[in-house]
């Protein structure tokens, strides 16, 4: 773990709350007490309502796939990843709906194989003792 | 829609760069230069002139300072690629407010040879470093990849629909000496050229260029007594649907949806009234969603309207005449581009050219797309 080359997050005094809880391995998001919609990044203002009333709540960890790349590694902008290639990079939208940016693990990277709209669950990986990154794999 | 801007300012002037493709004796600011003297001495100005400033990459100061002006209005909106288009818009509703009688729009990268340019530093705290970057998605090519995959399956969107687009810009740039990649081009070949993020082909991709670009506009009154024939500003329209496209509303449509929408009715045109479009092209998918959010075509038919050289030189709808960002030029923020070559088919430039003119071309829409599939630039230009 202490050899961890890859970006890793810096939480801030908000987004805190989200990464201790992947840390937990009980992911929470912002819940809108107003338009009671779930949000993702966290935030300081509801992205659909406008409002500031919101609250952490745990979800699921289940939903679908929503797109999805495989990247081949040899991209420049991702050269700290380049030892994973090919991996498949993905966007999840949860039962609660907010979608995230993640990696599908778990399955191989071929587009034969992996189905937009397929379903999902989260897969915690522990990279460093201090960061979790909540990753996905098919159900 | 209610306005005063529509048809009464003109682009007298537009140029690149002395050379662009591969640059390596030019820093930025040197090709923002080239580009502005270039598209001033066609319509007959000099920087003197100049009184209005538009840029994005580097700042309205530092262009401003560069060459002597003194501005009476400035804009740096820095949204990407789309930026330039947007400025042509907002050129327009400054002349026409009075606010500044000749404005300069410049555009300069060394994005080949990186002479003269700023880092883009990507923060661990910031909202992408935080919630994109750990996952390692290639920029920007993973996110308009990624983007496709949706559309792919929802709409049966297959790789050789993608193919078909390069192949008809590679025409186009096979008629333009300044193009970078001027060979013939097969779908076969696209297939076949190295996967860089599924679903997108090595030749799915744009270039990486050295270039500047330049526009200059007036009032279509004073573009009369010029020395080129005025292209007017019909309509104008900017959106944002996003910045890192995990909030992307919907991997199908964009911004262009909002900004086509504000263009077409500006100008009180139908884009089946257009002879020709000019649509950011920094990867095939790019051209072919906006196609879509246009109303070129209806949601999920921009396969088909690109089938079979539809948009090939010779074909019944011409789109990236000048061979595009997949074969022309792409420095980084191709947006100018668009607007260089719709004025220059609007004007006739090219009608001892055979068919690299599109014949009698009266109406062009100029589409530019900035960060990733985010922001939107949208411009109606017609011949006076």
């Amino acid at each position: 773990m202490a050899d961890y080359t890859k970006p890793l997050p810096m939480p801030d005094p908000l987004t805190k709350t989200f990464w201790d809880s992947v840390k937990a391995h009980a992911m929470q998001l912002q819940k809108c007490g107003d338009c009671q919609k779930f949000i993702y990044y966290p935030r300081a203002v509801c992205p659909y309502c406008g409002s500031r009333n919101l609250a952490w709540k745990p979800v699921s960890g289940r939903g679908k796939l929503y797109g999805f790349t495989i990247n081949m590694g040899k991209h420049p902008s991702t050269a700290p990843f380049s030892a994973d290639a090919p991996y498949v990079i993905a966007l999840v939208e949860l039962d609660e709906g907010p979608r995230l940016m993640t990696n599908l693990v778990g399955i191989d990277p071929d587009p034969t194989k992996i189905k937009v709209g397929m379903d999902v669950v989260v897969h915690y990986d522990d990279v460093t003792e201090q960061i979790s990154l909540a990753k996905f794999k098919p159900v | 829609m209610a306005n005063n801007i529509a048809g009464k300012v003109a682009i007298v002037g537009v140029a690149e760069s002395d050379q662009i493709g591969i640059v390596p004796d030019r820093s930025v600011i040197q090709l923002h230069a080239e580009a502005a003297h270039n598209a001033l001495s066609e319509a007959g100005l000099t920087t003197r002139d100049v009184d209005g400033i538009f840029t994005a990459g580097v700042s309205p100061m530092e262009t401003a300072e560069y060459l002597g002006i003194v501005p009476k209005f400035m804009d740096g909106t820095a949204v990407g690629g789309s930026s330039f288009v947007i400025h042509v818009g907002h050129a327009a509703m400054a002349i026409a407010a009075g606010l500044c009688s000749v404005a300069l729009i410049t555009h300069g990268e060394s994005g080949r040879s990186r002479i003269g340019i700023g880092g883009f530093p990507q923060g661990a705290q910031t909202i992408r470093g935080q919630f994109e970057a750990p996952f390692g998605l290639p920029s920007p090519v993973g996110a308009y990849a990624m983007a496709c995959s949706r559309h792919m399956a929802q709409y049966g969107t297959t790789s050789e629909h993608l193919a078909q687009i390069a192949v008809s810009t590679r025409g186009w740039a096979s008629l333009n000496p300044k193009a970078m990649y001027r060979d013939p081009l097969t779908i076969e070949d696209v297939l076949k050229s190295r996967m860089i993020s599924w679903p997108f082909h090595l030749l799915d991709c744009c270039l990486v260029t050295d270039a500047g670009g330049a526009i200059v506009l007036t009032s279509l009154e004073r573009a009369r007594d010029l020395k080129t024939h005025p292209v007017v500003v019909l309509g104008r329209g900017e959106s944002i649907d996003h910045s890192n496209i995990s909030q992307m509303h919907d991997f199908t449509s964009g911004p262009a949806k909002v900004s086509g929408k504000l263009a077409f009715d500006m100008a009180g045109v139908r884009p089946d009234e257009l002879d020709l479009a000019m649509i950011y092209d920094s990867f095939t998918y790019t051209v072919l969603m906006t196609a879509e959010d246009l109303g070129l075509c209806k949601p999920g038919e921009g396969g088909a309207f690109f089938a079979k050289g539809r948009t090939a030189p010779g074909g019944v709808f011409p789109v990236n005449t000048n061979g595009g960002g997949l074969s022309y030029t792409h420095p980084g923020m191709y947006g100018v581009f668009t607007i260089i070559e719709s004025t220059r088919q609007l004007r006739h430039d090219y009608q001892d050219q055979g068919i690299r003119q599109v014949k009698d071309a009266k109406l062009a829409v100029a589409h530019g797309t900035g960060g990733v599939l985010s922001s939107a630039g949208t411009v109606i230009l017609g011949r006076a």
